[in-house]
Parts: C-alpha cells; structure tokens; sequence
C-alpha cells in the first residue's frame, strides 16, 4: 500500500524524478490558470453576466468576506496569497471524484510547501503591517523570556499546518483503499463522500488559520496609556427581546 | 526471537495503542467542544456563523493531535525506518 502519491513515479532521469504529485499538482495548477484566464477574458461589467463570471464572482467575494471576519481589514491585500492557498487545496480534495485522481496534498512534500509558504508569507505582511522594529518586537511580547518560546511556537504551528492537512488527505485516501479490500460494494462510496466534506473543511482550515497567523502579525497594537472607554452600557429596562 | 521479530512486534503493538490511546483525549475535547457550541447556539442562535466557524477551526485544531497519532502509527505500520534499515542490514550478510 503506498503511503503518498510520491511513490508513483513516471519518468526518472538520475537525480530529477517525475512522480504523481508533481503531474497532479501541474495539472490543477493548469484548470486553475487557464481556467481563470479563460473566464476573465471577456468580463462584463454590465447587468448581464455569463455564468462563468458569475461562479468566479461568487468564490471570490466570498474569500474577501470570510477574511475581512477574521480581523483583516483591507482583504484585497491578502486575497492573492489566501485566495490561492485555498482554491489549490480545495481543488485537489474536490478532484477526488475523479478516479485515478490522487490529491497532491495527501503527499507531506506539498503540503510542507504550502506551509513553508506561510511561514515565509507571516513575516512579510508583518514588517509591511506595522514596521520591521514593530514586527521583532511582538516576539518578546509579554516579557523577553517568552522570546524562545515565540520562535518554537513559530515553527511548531508550520509543522502542525503541513501534518494536518497531510494527515487528513492521507487518511482519506487509505480508509477507501482499506475499505475497497473488506467491503468493496457501497461503503467506499459513502468515505469518498465523507472525504469530500473533510478535504473542503480542511481547505477552510488552513486558510482561515494562514488568515489568522497573518492577522496576529499585522495587527498594530494600542499604547497602554490610551484611557479606555467602556462601550456604553444598554439600558436596564430594556426588556429582552429573544 | 531475532532482531526482526521483535522490530516487527513492537511496530505493530505500538501502532495499536498510539491509535488507541492517542483519539481518547481528542474524542472527549470534541465532545465537550460540540457541546458547549450547540448551548450557546441554543441561546444566541443570532450568532451562529461566527459560532460555526470558530467551532469548525476549534474542532480541526483539537482533531489534529489525533490526526498526528494517526500518521505515527501509519509511519510505523507502512514506512518503518527500524524496519527498512533491519532488512538492509540482513541482505547485507
């Protein structure tokens, strides 16, 4: 039984190995690129869309809302990185419904990729959010002794992001391998859709989570010595309304 | 029993009890996750996208130590290190 779609490999020369998640990731990178480029050729800005525009408006204004509710607050900055993260994710757990088709992600190589991609993307949008100073700074934020722990913290959250997903599509792809040996007539159909649901929830997952380590970095944070003004308290008669 | 026997005993008996052991914790903070999520979805029903998505990301985060345990006995079932360098060290005799 092969643990990763690593192990398939198609075509090898020396070092340079050419395996199923590579080809795979080539081609979803491939329906996302051309099919984009194919809808936004021809936009309209008028009342009357095609159906293809209106799909992509719906993904994309719904990505700009889910990150504007984490806490970020110009989304459109954000959109191209979280965006793609998510739309690559959940296109390859959607994909499953092909057969033959094994998801890149379900491969700890994409997956630390993506994660690396975080890692590396975090402290960027840190130093453009509030200042190269502001942004080192937040790493000894309660005390200097924290500093160490801040930066384990840093890396153990990228491993965690790379192993859950990789565990999620993994696991998917071997329950249905395992079930196909013990009860091969209706119950792989009823995991695949289960795998399904999990691929898409993991697909929010490691977005709305890159969504809220990128938030946690760029947030600009309030001096202490600003008075605080309590929200104005509602008033006491007001009969609850349920 | 020689090296090999008992590589492959520990691998599977370890693989058993880290599934096992390991989705105990996880099971029961998914439980209390749920159940705290579905009272308060009882009394602010107003709130319930923001409940939902907190508890979905809550619940991934919670799902994932078992999801770890997971990949360790997959690891230790599938793709064994101690297994792999016995078997190189035996058809190196």
């Amino acid at each position: 039984m092969r643990l990763s779609p690593d192990e398939m490999i198609f075509w090898q020369y020396g070092f340079l190995k050419l395996n199923a998640t590579i080809l795979f990731t080539w081609g979803l990178m491939l329906v996302l690129v051309v099919g984009s480029m194919l809808v936004t050729r021809r936009l309209s800005k008028g009342l009357e869309r095609s159906r293809w525009q209106n799909l992509l408006e719906v993904v994309v204004t719904t990505i700009e809302k889910q990150i504007e509710e984490v806490g970020l607050r110009q989304p459109r900055k954000y959109l191209g990185f979280l965006g793609t993260l998510f739309l690559f994710v959940a296109l390859s757990a959607l994909c499953t419904v092909f057969p033959g088709f094994e998801p890149p992600t379900g491969s700890l190589s994409t997956t630390a990729a993506l994660a690396l991609c975080v890692l590396v993307a975090v402290p960027l949008f840190g130093i453009e959010g509030q200042g190269l100073g502001g942004y080192l700074k937040s790493y000894m934020e309660p005390t200097i002794i924290m500093l160490p722990f801040n930066l384990i913290s840093e890396v153990s959250r990228t491993l965690a992001l790379a192993v859950r997903l990789f565990g999620n599509m993994m696991s998917g792809a071997m329950i249905i391998g395992i079930l196909l040996s013990i009860t091969p007539f209706v119950f792989p159909i009823v995991m695949t859709v289960l795998g399904l649901l999990t691929g898409m929830v993991q697909a929010y997952i490691f977005f709305v989570l890159a969504a809220v380590y990128i938030a946690a970095a760029t947030q600009i944070r309030q001096p202490k010595s600003e008075p605080l003004n309590p929200p104005p308290k509602p008033a006491k008669e007001t009969p609850w309304t349920a | 029993m020689d090296s090999m026997t008992i590589i492959a005993v520990a691998s599977i008996v370890t693989a058993g009890l880290t599934i096992a052991i390991g989705v105990v914790g996880p099971s029961l903070g998914e439980g209390r996750a749920v159940a705290t999520a579905l009272t308060s979805l009882a009394q602010q029903p107003d709130a319930s996208a923001t409940i939902t998505r907190t508890l979905f990301v809550g619940l991934a985060m919670i799902e994932s130590t078992a999801i770890y345990c997971f990949v360790v006995s997959m690891i230790l079932i599938f793709a064994n290190p101690f297994w792999n360098h016995a078997i190189a060290q035996v058809a190196g005799k």
